[in-house]
């Protein structure tokens, strides 16, 4: 059911809807790294309104280097950040072919 | 309920520096009178009783850091118990009647050339059935949002100074997964018991902000 492969990079959708949203902000928009597939999970926007646990979503731990995620990062040049993010924040890297 | 009574009258010499000081907050905020209403409509209607309530808060405060210090010294101990704790976490701390509930625990290895530290940026979410209640500090929004951007000053803040060539990685629990840290076993506890191991496993090791030492 998962969309995508471990290995593959991603760009975290840059949307700013109203809801119980489990994908920070500061990473919205960010380029990054699927490094583990976790296998399907109740999508929280759904389920923190209506306390269905039936949509489900596929759950990635993406891992983003810092400099990616912050501009101004000025720690060591190998360290990375890694996010739980839901399928569907996800897109295929731009320009990437999939 | 008393307060400090000031109608009397001043015959000698007060010193006014020393001004009363409430020992506990005095209003509650938003999320403290909800939580009572909550609480006392639930037990008004029938659904719960205050003694219900307060097993569910003892069985939160059940599980402590020793529990994930014997399984890290266990882990550093026994190399197929390691192997099962980073291949499907969740099962292995099941053996020790931890039980994740709807969610998963996940656990990260340190590496000479790795180091792990876990936040929630966006709450509080922490491996309670395995480690208990987290530290306020945890909570706190210095700790959550500068813990992800500037790690290593929050590191050092703590006293772990790590080199620029160790990779810093940060995981942020913003689903379905809890987080352990597995920290490198120190140097110099060649043949030590696993009870002395587990000394050296802290909460803050086990969260990452602290690295173990023997």
């Amino acid at each position: 059911m998962s969309n995508y492969a471990i290995g593959e990079r991603v760009q975290v959708r840059a949307d700013y809807p109203l809801g119980h949203i489990r994908t920070p902000f500061y990473i919205r928009g960010a380029t990054g790294l699927i490094v583990d597939s976790m296998g399907a999970f109740p999508n929280p926007e759904i389920a923190a309104t209506t306390g269905t646990t039936t949509e489900t979503q596929p759950l990635y731990r993406v891992r983003f280097s810092q400099k990616d995620a912050w501009a101004d990062y000025s720690g060591g040049p190998r360290d990375t950040l890694d996010v739980e993010i839901y399928e569907h924040w996800l897109e295929p890297q731009s320009g990437a072919t999939q | 309920m008393s307060t400090h009574d000031h109608t009397h009258a001043h015959e000698h010499e007060h010193d006014h520096a020393k001004t009363f000081v409430p020992d506990e907050e005095e209003s509650l905020g938003f999320y403290g009178i909800a939580e009572i209403a909550v609480r006392e409509l639930l037990i008004e209607k029938g659904v719960l009783e205050a003694e219900e309530i307060r097993r569910a808060l003892e069985w939160y405060d059940r599980a402590t850091p020793a529990q994930g210090a014997a399984i890290v010294a266990r882990a550093w101990s026994e190399p197929a118990f390691r192997e099962k704790l980073l291949a499907t976490p969740t099962e292995a701390v099941a053996e020790y009647g931890v039980n994740m509930g709807h969610v998963q625990l996940y656990v990260v290895e340190d590496s000479t050339e790795l180091h792990n530290v876990i936040v929630c940026t966006l709450c509080s979410c922490y491996p309670r059935p395995l480690l208990g209640i987290p530290p306020d500090w945890y909570k706190s929004r210095g700790y959550r949002s500068r813990v992800v951007s500037e790690p290593r000053a929050v590191l050092a803040e703590f006293g772990t100074e790590l080199p620029l060539d160790v990779e810093v990685r940060v995981h942020d629990s913003t689903a379905d997964l809890r987080y352990l840290v597995l920290p490198t076993r120190p140097a110099g506890t060649d043949g030590w018991s696993q009870e002395q191991l587990a000394a050296l496993v802290t909460r803050d090791v086990m969260i990452g902000v602290a690295l173990p030492a023997a």
